[in-house]
């Protein structure tokens, strides 16, 4: 873990200004912020840990808790939700058993909100391990979870 | 290719470029914005490259990958060159049709072409779809004749001639002259004079100075600046450099959106070419004057568009607003001048640089002049991107460019300006649209998005979304904000629970006062604007809710029942087939009835009725 923290922080020249970059980096290299991640940060940029900590809870991109195989986020940009995706909120927590923002207890799933991501032309968007599905709907969505392994009532005869 | 010494060399390059562009060579430009990209338009990139060297037409035919046409509703798309055919909605498997009949045959495919759903006619040109026609696409129109990713071919259409122009002139003070004489205002939102902010920049004592681009696209619904730094870079770049050139900067950021994978991608590259041919780094064009700029990637938090937090996040800090006694243009990022601007206004510089500041201060209003492009989205037919000119009304914009709202339902309201702005309703859509008139109406410009409602969308359930968005997204430094924005939505949650009061109105008028005078940053200052302009012009919806106990629009849970039209109903089946909780039963082909006590109000059984039968009351 250091040898890549050390690199990712190489890539940056060692600027304390690119702490927010850098912590993204490495959330995507360990796929969330573990905790001796943030204190290797710390020790090599000469940046107390409680302001590494702060920057972390600041912005909603970062992790500090491990996420799951799947990453599924929902956009709920105005043009989302104006055409549905409260609807489509509920129903996926629904078949998850998790809120937004939170990770099923075997680690499968990841289901979070986002802002906006700027497709609004699309919406409802849900955007499952990095595919952007547009046109969501609730049906959309729960084929997209049986797919992956879900137990859900679709509308396909089977 | 090689560094680029002198305005003499660029213009020769230019020349060179543009002279091998053969007007008449046909070429198949499609749409690679993130709209389409969603619609699959990767395996159409892919089977165009395959059928073309199948035929070993890859000489005579040209692929282009553009950026954002704008018109993301009918994608995937594309337009045919040099006749300008334009396609929509295209699968794979059209592509040999597409070479072999209208490429090589001359053929037009009359399926593939778009519908307008006014007259009902066929268009076959693009510059004759309604949606283009009543648009002024000059920052944005751009788009569809380049690569995004080839410098070469903005350098054809005469790209970074506006800054060999402002270097062979030699006189900074002269260009802001010029854009403070075309009246450019900041289009990020607030709507400041850009020369007026360059100036300050300029005379402000300190070094260095820098010079940013607001690229942090917060706003949901709003997806302009994305577009414009996927699919046409190097014209943001361009304005950027000027820009520092005009203010006396040698460094600059870009600080954009982490959510926008393509347009970071797209971004750095232009910036890698453009170091590498010498129109950014040291002795831009042999001038003499050094420029570079750093991207810097947002965290995905909303408040980092206002000034001030953006400085913090560049510096590293978590994105607190500062109070602004003294102004960012004499104490920004690293306590040093600086000047920020948002991506559009960086994109209309090399334009009035190009063609004059008297030609740009002809288009528009007498207080907002050029173009603005906006992001027409929500419950409206022609989905996209649409750039107009200022003073065009909203009606204008929703009936004729949007197409007026799907499904014959009826217009309600138009939301822009984001969490900061407000609704309009259908008595103020013949107001021009620009800075000054918006804000009377309570609302305001923003960034450009234009979020349009019907029938079915309550204005109580979206004055809480908005004011949910801004609990969330509020720093928490200021109290009135932070707490304010909060109680607020407790109360709207009440209201749309039915448990409301009627002076629960009076409260949010007040308390909504309240926190506009008592935030630092923009974000408080604007919060409470979603629900007072509600309250304004549909009054009478929270009075539904409060006195009725009724949603009127058939939205907030609580409020609403869902049931069964027998007359409708043909016993299909399948709404019980969707329902998680068994709600819903019947036998096939007969009428089928609800459970009250069962129902969840999930919505289920509304999506997979085809016909219409599930009634909400």
């Amino acid at each position: 873990m250091q040898e890549k923290i050390a690199h990712i922080i190489g890539k940056y020249h060692h600027d304390k200004g690119f702490l927010v970059p850098i912590l993204q980096d490495v959330q995507k290299e360990f796929n969330y912020l573990p905790k001796e991640a943030l204190t290797t940060v710390g020790a090599l940029l000469q940046v107390p840990l409680s302001r590494i900590y702060e920057i972390a809870t600041f912005y909603r991109a970062f992790s500090l808790t491990p996420r799951g195989k799947h990453q599924m986020s929902l956009c709920v940009g105005t043009a989302c939700h104006v055409r549905g995706a409260p609807i489509i909120q509920d129903g996926i927590e629904r078949v998850l058993g998790v809120k937004a923002g939170q990770t099923t207890a075997d680690l499968e799933f990841t289901f979070e909100t986002v802002n906006c991501l700027g497709a609004c032309a699309l919406g409802p968007i849900l955007v499952v391990d990095g595919e952007y599905q547009g046109q969501m709907t609730l049906s959309k969505a729960n084929k997209l979870l049986k797919k992956l392994g879900k137990k859900v009532a679709t509308d396909e005869e089977d | 290719m090689k560094k680029i010494k002198s305005a003499a060399e660029l213009n020769a390059l230019q020349e060179e470029l543009n002279a091998r562009l053969d007007p008449n060579k046909p070429c198949i430009a499609i749409c690679c914005g993130t709209g389409c990209m969603a619609h699959g338009t990767r395996n159409l990139v892919e089977r165009f490259q395959q059928e073309l060297a199948d035929r070993q037409l890859t000489e005579k035919i040209s692929l282009r990958r553009t950026g954002c046409h704008g018109f993301c509703e009918r994608g995937p798309m594309v337009v045919l060159h040099p006749q300008k055919i334009f396609y929509q909605r295209i699968k794979v498997d059209d592509v040999p049709e597409i070479i072999d009949k209208t490429i090589l045959g001359e053929e037009i495919i009359d399926r593939l072409l778009y519908r307008d759903p006014v007259t009902k006619e066929k268009v076959v040109h693009e510059y004759e779809v309604p949606f283009y026609k009543k648009q002024m696409r000059l920052v944005f129109g751009m788009n569809g004749m380049i690569e995004p990713t080839r410098i070469e071919d903005y350098l054809a259409i005469g790209g970074y001639g506006a800054l060999a122009k402002v270097l062979t002139q030699g006189d900074p003070q002269a260009v802001i002259d010029d854009i403070s004489a075309a009246g450019l205002r900041g289009r990020g939102g607030g709507g400041f004079p850009t020369g007026r902010k360059w100036n300050a920049t300029r005379k402000a004592e300190g070094s260095p100075k820098y010079v940013i681009c607001n690229a942090d696209e917060g706003d949901p619904g709003a997806y302009m600046d994305r577009s414009l730094l996927e699919g046409n870079p190097h014209s943001v770049l361009e304005g950027m450099i000027i820009g520092a050139y005009a203010i006396g900067s040698s460094h600059g950021y870009i600080y954009v959106r982490n959510e926008y994978p393509l347009a970071v991608e797209n971004i750095t590259l232009a910036i890698d070419k453009a170091r590498e041919m010498g129109l950014l780094g040291q002795d831009i064009l042999g001038s003499g004057f050094d420029f570079d700029i750093v991207i810097n990637r947002g965290g995905g938090a909303f408040v980092c568009g206002e000034s001030s937090a953006l400085f913090a996040s560049i510096e590293g800090r978590a994105g607190e607003p500062r109070a602004k006694y003294v102004h960012a243009t004499d104490k920004g990022l690293y306590d040093k001048p600086t000047c920020l601007n948002n991506v559009e206004t960086w994109a209309n510089v090399p334009l009035i640089i190009n063609k004059g500041a008297q030609w740009y201060a002809g288009i528009g209003t007498e207080h907002s002049k050029g173009t603005k492009i906006f992001s027409l989205v929500g419950k409206i037919n022609n989905t996209g991107l649409v750039e107009v000119p200022m003073g065009i009304t909203l009606r204008e914009i929703v009936f004729e460019i949007g197409g007026g709202i799907p499904k014959g339902r009826k217009f309600k309201a138009v939301q822009t300006g984001g969490p900061s702005g407000g609704c309009i309703p259908e008595a103020h859509l013949d107001i021009p649209v620009d800075f000054d008139e918006l804000s009377k109406l309570g609302t305001m410009m923003g960034s450009g998005g234009m979020i349009v409602m019907d029938e079915r969308n309550c204005m109580v359930d979206v004055a809480k979304y908005f004011l949910k968005f801004l609990e969330e997204e509020s720093c928490g430094k200021c109290t009135p904000c932070r707490e304010g924005i909060y109680q607020m939505r407790k109360i709207l949650d009440r209201i749309t629970n039915g448990e409301g009061k009627l002076e629960d109105l009076d409260t949010l008028e007040w308390m909504g006062q309240a926190i506009k005078d008592g935030s630092l940053c923009a974000l408080g200052g604007s919060a409470p604007n979603p629900v007072l302009t509600t309250l304004r012009y549909f009054r009478s919806e929270y009075e539904a809710h409060i006195i009725d106990k009724k949603c009127p629009a058939g939205v907030c849970k609580a409020l609403i029942t869902y049931g069964i039209d027998p007359d409708k109903c043909t016993g299909c089946h399948a709404c019980a087939r969707v329902c998680p909780t068994g709600a819903a039963t019947g036998e096939k082909k007969e009428v089928h009835q609800i459970d009250q006590e069962k129902c969840i109000k999930c919505g289920a059984c509304y999506e997979a009725c085809k016909f219409d039968a599930i009634t909400i009351v």
